[in-house]
């Protein structure tokens, strides 16, 4: 039995209203106290956590790990490594992989992987419908059984009005929860920047902001006649936000994430046709980057995902439409947020929240928070490192990361995944 | 050595769009994008085609370029471009290498990066690359050898501008050096187009006193109002009192996309006919980068008339085409090679 105790952290867990300088007794993987030593507890580590915060691991709702499929641009091994060493201990995939997560031999294959991986945890989002092909329903109850946490058609858009309800109504009839990144594929028409000024004077073929926002309003009219349990994924403007607000008071079972990028970049990071900066949804205005601040901050989004996609070099050495779109963001997720708390943008228990609690919530799981029985899933960081981004202690196998030569303060020092020390400095 | 013209660079923040294009001593190296060139380099291109104007009228060759090897590296079908980049190659003594890609090496899967390597190896000194990609010239004039110049002939919607520095020299030939003073209305495929963006910026640059583009909306790319321009969807309105009328190309397959009902309507809406010159001022030009399309978005009384300078601007291509390559290939040996020292550190 392996007991480890963190000492004179301070104790920030969102889920409990907790902010205390505390300490933390674990045995056997979970938490079996919190304050005073239980009795006859002797501790085999001690971990002394002054002038550190202790906070539940971080909960990612969208990572790519590139297996199955794409193996030469990362795998389960080193992006678990990666997302340890930045303090998340729950990844989500999207079905998106190759073969598709649509049926359970799928799902057992990363989960057993990621097992023997053993740094971090890993949960799935299943195939909505059959290959993502938008067609066929796929098998819902079997890939739930198999360990799917929600169904999603990533990207792809089912087309059919009639199929999208369909799969709606069936669904909820099974009590799932479906993940939607809004797009309009006529609209979006393999535009591959936000539509404005900036797109104009480049001549890149540009994405308005009607491809997310019709697809957004079109699928609220079906959740609200079906009454699903949507969460919709990576909102990149303003007035999407504002139709979530209205859906949401309106009473609908509706939740929403933005990746940390969008809250730093704007259109201005491609005009000198960076291809870091290619991402989709793409980067739109100022005006949008801020509103999606202040959706965060007031609870209208309620998570911060690193929408995370590792590349190999050649994706992005390319004219900037031919290359491949999406950041390497693991290791930005929880430096990124805790900049927008030191830019006051963002209060530092609602922060926590959306990397922690909010997450878990919207996975229906049971971790993101520091309570009494809960799985020590725990990471500590030290508030007052400052630090580089630099591509050499970049951990995932993708280097595609525009923020390379930023500053951050903040930095993970440990890491517990069910009470192993899965990184520490 | 001081670093007079170019503003300091930061590796981490990269490289300004405009900035890479100038040598440390502010002289043109790569020609990518008329944006962020000031007046007076433009200015510079035109009276150095002025001067071999000259050149092609008496058809001889001037050696200002001999040993230099030029690879014309077309990605998209073109005659006209290539040509003319071709023929003012070589009246600068320079030997000239076509390689059309649009089929070969990189539809079987050879990256571009692989294709610029291979060249590179044959000991070249300039490209000059058309491609589908919008920013494919700025990408190669970032990863190539440092002692190569690149011309972008025109990528994706982004850029074109030697065709927009030719059709400055053809207003400057016909309508005097004070580009203040006139009104130039551009019709057509405004979205689509590369030329047009180009023009707009050298246009801006040159204190041009009224840029106009024309056209519906499915073709005016969003806000193009902040690249300095006043937006007209009427013809008649956006063409008065213009002293040069620049038309654009419409590619038959916009009806595709629904970007326009018919051909028909769209001649009925913005075709240049000779009716309707008559609104712009009794002197105006009439300007096309060409090919045109008879009857679709110019009438052939038009394109043929007294007021068309269409031919004019072939004529000119050679000459500004002949003094960017100059500038750029001709600039001093020692100063090259400063440079070529500084960018391989």
């Amino acid at each position: 039995m392996h007991r480890l105790e963190i000492i004179n952290g301070r104790i920030i867990d969102p889920a409990n209203q907790l902010d205390q300088t505390s300490n933390i007794y674990i045995s056997n993987g979970r938490i079996i106290a919190i304050g005073d030593c239980p009795q006859d507890f002797n501790a085999d580590q001690t971990i002394d956590a002054k002038d550190h915060w202790v906070i539940p691991g971080l909960v990612d709702l969208s990572a790519r790990l590139r297996e199955p499929g794409l193996e030469f641009k990362a795998d389960i091994t080193s992006e678990s490594i990666a997302a340890a060493s930045a303090g998340i201990t729950t990844l989500c995939i999207p079905p998106d992989t190759d073969p598709v997560i649509d049926e359970p031999a799928v799902v057992e294959l990363i989960h057993r992987k990621a097992d023997n991986a053993g740094h971090t945890n890993v949960v799935t989002l299943g195939a909505l419908t059959a290959g993502l092909k938008g067609e066929y329903l796929s098998e819902m109850a079997a890939l739930k059984s198999a360990g799917c946490v929600g169904l999603s058609n990533g990207r792809q858009t089912i087309q059919n009005a009639l199929i999208l309800r369909r799969a709606f109504e069936y669904a909820a009839s099974q009590d799932i929860t479906l993940f939607i990144e809004a797009n309009d594929p006529w609209l979006s028409n393999h535009g591959c920047a936000h539509e404005g000024a900036i797109a104009t004077r480049l001549g890149l073929s540009s994405i308005p902001v009607a491809a997310e926002t019709a697809a957004i309003a079109h699928n609220l009219e079906l959740i609200a006649e079906t009454g699903v349990r949507v969460h919709f994924c990576r909102l990149s403007s303003a007035r999407s936000i504002e139709l979530i607000n209205q859906a949401k008071n309106a009473g609908l079972k509706i939740s929403a994430d933005v990746a940390a990028h969008q809250l730093h970049l704007n259109e201005m990071d491609i005009s000198s046709f960076n291809s870091h900066c290619h991402v989709l949804p793409p980067l739109r205005s100022q005006r949008d980057m801020e509103a999606l601040c202040r959706g965060v901050a007031n609870g209208t989004i309620n998570a911060i995902c690193s929408d995370h996609q590792p590349h190999d070099i050649d994706a992005k050495l390319a004219p900037f439409p031919s290359t491949e779109p999406g950041i390497s963001a693991l290791e930005t997720l929880l430096p990124l947020t805790l900049k927008l708390v030191d830019l006051g943008k963002l209060e530092l228990n609602r922060a926590i929240a959306s990397l922690t609690s909010e997450p878990a919530h919207i996975l229906g799981i049971d971790v993101g928070q520091l309570s009494i029985n809960a799985a020590a899933n725990i990471c500590i960081i030290d508030p007052n490192k400052e630090w580089l981004l630099e591509e050499k202690d970049i951990l995932s196998r993708g280097k595609n990361s525009p923020f390379l030569g930023w500053g951050f303060k903040g930095k993970v020092s440990h890491t517990l995944v069910d009470g192993d020390l899965v990184y520490s400095t | 050595m001081v670093n007079k013209a170019t503003r300091p660079t930061n590796d981490l923040l990269g490289q300004d769009l405009w900035n890479i294009q100038l040598d440390s001593q502010g002289q043109l190296k790569h020609l990518l994008t008329i944006e962020g060139l000031g007046s007076q380099i433009l200015t510079q291109i035109l009276d150095t085609a002025e001067s071999f104007a000259g050149v092609n009228e008496s058809v001889k060759k001037v050696p200002l370029l001999r040993g230099k090897t030029i690879v014309n590296l077309f990605f998209e079908a073109s005659t006209r471009t290539r040509t003319t980049f071709e023929l003012a190659a070589k009246r600068l003594s320079a030997d000239v290498l076509n390689i059309n890609i649009s089929t070969s090496a990189t539809s079987k899967g050879e990256s571009l990066l692989d294709t610029l390597r291979n060249l590179e190896a044959m000991q070249c000194d300039m490209f000059i690359v058309r491609h589908e990609d919008s920013g494919t010239a700025h990408f190669i004039a970032n990863h190539v050898a440092p002692h190569i110049s690149v011309l972008n002939a025109g990528d994706g919607q982004h850029a074109h501008p030697t065709q927009a520095m030719l059709d400055m020299f053809t207003i400057r030939r016909h309508k005097g050096p004070d580009f203040g003073a006139l009104r130039v209305a551009i019709v057509g495929d405004i979205l689509h187009s590369r030329v047009a963006r180009s023009q707009i910026h050298a246009l801006n640059t040159l204190n041009t006193g009224d840029v106009r583009v024309v056209a519906p909306n499915t073709l005016l790319p969003k806000d193009i109002e902040r690249m300095g321009v006043s937006v007209f969807n009427d013809m008649d309105e956006g063409i008065r009192d213009a002293d040069v009328i620049i038309m654009l190309r419409l590619q038959k397959e916009r009806m595709l996309g629904a970007l326009l009902p018919s051909e028909q309507e769209y001649f009925q809406l913005y075709g240049l006919t000779e009716e309707r010159l008559q609104v712009a001022k009794p002197d105006a030009i009439v300007m096309h980068p060409g090919p045109i399309n008879r009857g679709v978005e110019i009438e052939s009384s038009v394109a043929d008339g007294p007021q068309s300078v269409i031919l004019n601007q072939v004529t000119y291509g050679i000459a500004v085409r002949m003094a960017v390559m100059s500038m750029t290939l001709g600039r001093s040996v020692s100063q090259s090679s400063a440079d070529d020292n500084r960018e391989s550190q």
